[in-house]
């Protein structure tokens, strides 16, 4: 009996136990789409997170006005206060003399309604100086940025977001030299942003930016910032860099006790430290899930099979009495069991894939499959497929066909 | 050459012990056709399974053209239930859900028997058993008569030197009992060796030679 004459018969098997092999299949599917599933959302939340961070730019200390909390994190919904000026910063850029600062940009942020012709749209305002862009590590794709001089003659100028541009200008628009109103101020828009694709918190893509000054005087109408990002010139000297900053500030701000500090230092290893936290919680729960649902997979594969093995140990009696041989008895259901998950994994993979894909579309977050999430799924759920077809098989072919015949 | 000293078949379930086939010894020369009759639970079954190479003795020895049937490999043992002995079971164990056809065709399947010459040798067998008609019929949509003639195309089919068939007229109406006997005389007039169970003394007439059985024994 050669291989095509093996594959026929086992193929003969599955067609005529239509229900089993369908429910084989189906449970096949379920196992290897849900881990392949799983483990993609868990990774793309992951790396949606990571470039999140790291479009906030990289080597960045933040100063937050406010009492220094005992995490180092302050809540939200803290009381807005008033500690840090634009003074400060220019400070600190200018006159600190601290080695390690490459980079200082004072900010000033607030939510507003955005108008430009008959659309309208709710967006972060930011209030920045030239520095912001570098400092986190945002290019302009059209026109200009805002300048120095901007800053300083206090320009009604603006740079918008592409989201801000699709929202109020429809996409792909270039809308530089035309007008977007910030509670009926008219700016001039110089420039747009690249598109970061960022979502949720500090969505880059959905901010309008405007100098500064324009912000604190004519929009805001405040003179304190909101906060101020410094980017050191590497990744090893910024625990150097927050302490002087730290020292510093207090000096300025004539305070000789850091307890009775009003303002906070966060690093980006704070954030990051924070958010690796948040993020392996969620991927390891994901992984849980992914195993359980591979083992609801795995036992129901396991009991298709298993129930059908009256019948098989019959059937297997049977074509012994007839003149199988016994290895070519256990080829046959090898073969068959082979198909059956080759088949049914190769249909999960398929539909894991797609909907991972259509999942992680609805809620904008980026696609990622793992190689070994589908190694793993199609693996376990082959495996058991294959083991619990072949090993009744080998059972029902070691006993004599009489007996086997007789089985139940 | 079928030979048996001192057969015997003991069945161990639980505590009970059932004494299927009692110390016996007789045999049958190649190309005879002789009938086993015998009251229900004789052990006449448990005696043509054990002849058939499909289940082992107890006890005693079975000689089989001369070779100890219990030295015979398992893969040697399969190729001897291929070739040589065509079976008819009392239940006939047709494949489930198959057609008759594909069941006619399943020992050549495992005979090596050449693809291209399988269906036509199995209509052939089928015909002859007067299912002609129903070549494509899944065992279940067969009568409980056309499953048996089935089962007997199928013991056919490879032209197997020694039949054995366990009540092979049981569920047919006699004139197709007739007809079926009328295979079996053909058969015997080529020199085939035919063991036969039956009920009926009419078909035993056939045979020419009765053995009868009662409570596991010769009698
Ligand atoms: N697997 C088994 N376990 C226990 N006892 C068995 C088993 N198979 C058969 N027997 C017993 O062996 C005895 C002989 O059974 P067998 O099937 O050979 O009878 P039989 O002569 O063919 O009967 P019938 O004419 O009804 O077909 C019976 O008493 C039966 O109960
Ligand atoms: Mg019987």
């Amino acid at each position: 009996m050669d291989y095509s004459e093996l594959l026929a018969e086992a193929k003969d098997a599955l067609f005529l136990n239509k229900m089993r092999t369908g429910l084989a299949t189906l449970g096949i599917i379920i196992g290897i789409s849900a881990v392949i599933t799983l483990v993609s959302l868990g990774q793309s939340g992951q790396k949606s997170v990571e470039t999140q961070i790291q479009s906030l730019g990289s080597n960045l200390l933040t100063v937050m006005p406010g009492a220094q909390s005992s995490g180092g994190i302050r809540g939200a919904g803290g009381a807005q206060t008033t500690s840090l000026t634009y003074e400060d910063a220019k400070a600190l850029q200018v006159n600190s003399n601290i080695v390690g600062i490459k980079n200082v940009s004072p900010e000033i942020a607030q939510r507003s309604q955005l108008t430009a012709g008959g659309n309208n749209t709710n967006v972060q305002v930011q209030g920045v100086t030239n520095s912001y862009f570098p400092v986190h590590s945002l290019n302009i794709q059209t026109g200009n940025s805002i300048t120095d001089q901007d800053v300083v003659a206090a320009r009604k100028i603006a740079v918008l977001g592409p989201q801000v541009v699709t929202d109020l200008f429809g996409e792909g628009a270039t809308p530089v030299g035309q007008t977007v109103r910030i509670n009926k101020e008219a700016f001039t828009v110089v420039g747009i942003t690249e598109e970061k694709g960022g979502s949720g918190f500090q969505n880059q893509d959905n901010m309008i930016f405007i100098p500064l000054t324009t912000a604190q005087k004519i929009v805001f109408g405040v003179d304190y910032i909101s906060s101020i990002a410094i980017e050191t010139t590497s990744k090893d000297n910024m625990t150097d860099v927050q302490n002087q900053v730290g020292y510093y500030l207090l000096s300025r701000h004539k305070l000789s006790d850091p307890t009775q500090a009003d303002f906070s230092i966060l690093s980006q290893q704070d954030i990051i430290g924070a958010a690796t936290q948040v993020t392996g919680i969620f991927t390891t729960l994901l992984a849980g899930i992914a195993a359980i649902s591979l083992l609801v997979g795995g036992i129901g594969i396991m009991n298709i099979m298993l129930v059908t093995v009256i019948e098989r140990t019959r059937e297997i009696g049977l074509r012994k009495a007839l003149g199988a041989k016994k290895k070519t008895v256990i080829a046959q259901f090898l073969a068959e069991a082979i198909i059956l998950t080759g088949v049914g994994g190769i249909l999960g993979l398929m539909f894991g894939i797609l909907l991972s894909f259509i999942i992680t579309k609805l809620i904008n977050l980026p696609f990622v499959i793992s190689l070994y999430s589908i190694v793993l799924a199609f693996g376990v759920s082959a495996g058991i497929g294959v083991l619990f077809g072949w090993y009744p098989a080998r059972q029902a072919s070691n006993l004599s066909p009489i007996e086997a015949l007789r089985y139940e | 050459m079928i030979q048996v000293t001192h057969l015997s078949k003991i069945y161990k379930n639980d505590s009970v012990e059932t004494v299927a086939i009692n110390d016996i010894s007789f045999s049958i020369k190649k190309g005879e056709f002789v009938s086993i009759m015998g009251p229900s639970g004789s052990g006449k079954s448990t005696l043509m399974h054990i002849l058939g190479g499909l289940d082992i003795p107890t006890k005693g020895k079975y000689t089989l053209d001369g070779q100890d049937v219990e030295k015979l490999t398992d893969d040697e043992l399969a190729e001897i239930r291929n070739k040589k002995i065509g079976f008819v079971f009392q239940a006939f164990n047709l494949l489930p859900r198959t057609t008759a056809i594909k069941n006619v065709m399943l020992p050549m399947v495992y005979g090596g028997v050449p693809k291209e010459e399988r269906f036509e040798k199995a209509k052939k067998f089928l015909e002859m058993v007067g299912l002609g008609d129903r070549l494509e019929h899944t065992s279940n949509q067969l009568s409980g008569g056309q499953m048996q003639r089935v089962a007997i195309a199928r013991a056919l089919v490879m032209d197997p030197a020694i039949i054995l068939a366990d009540e092979p007229t049981g569920n047919i109406a006699s004139t197709q009992a007739a007809e079926i006997m009328a295979i079996f005389q053909n058969l015997h007039k080529k020199g085939h060796t035919i063991i036969m169970i039956t009920h009926e003394h009419d078909i035993a007439r056939h045979a020419k030679r009765i053995i009868t059985m009662k409570d596991g024994r010769i009698i």
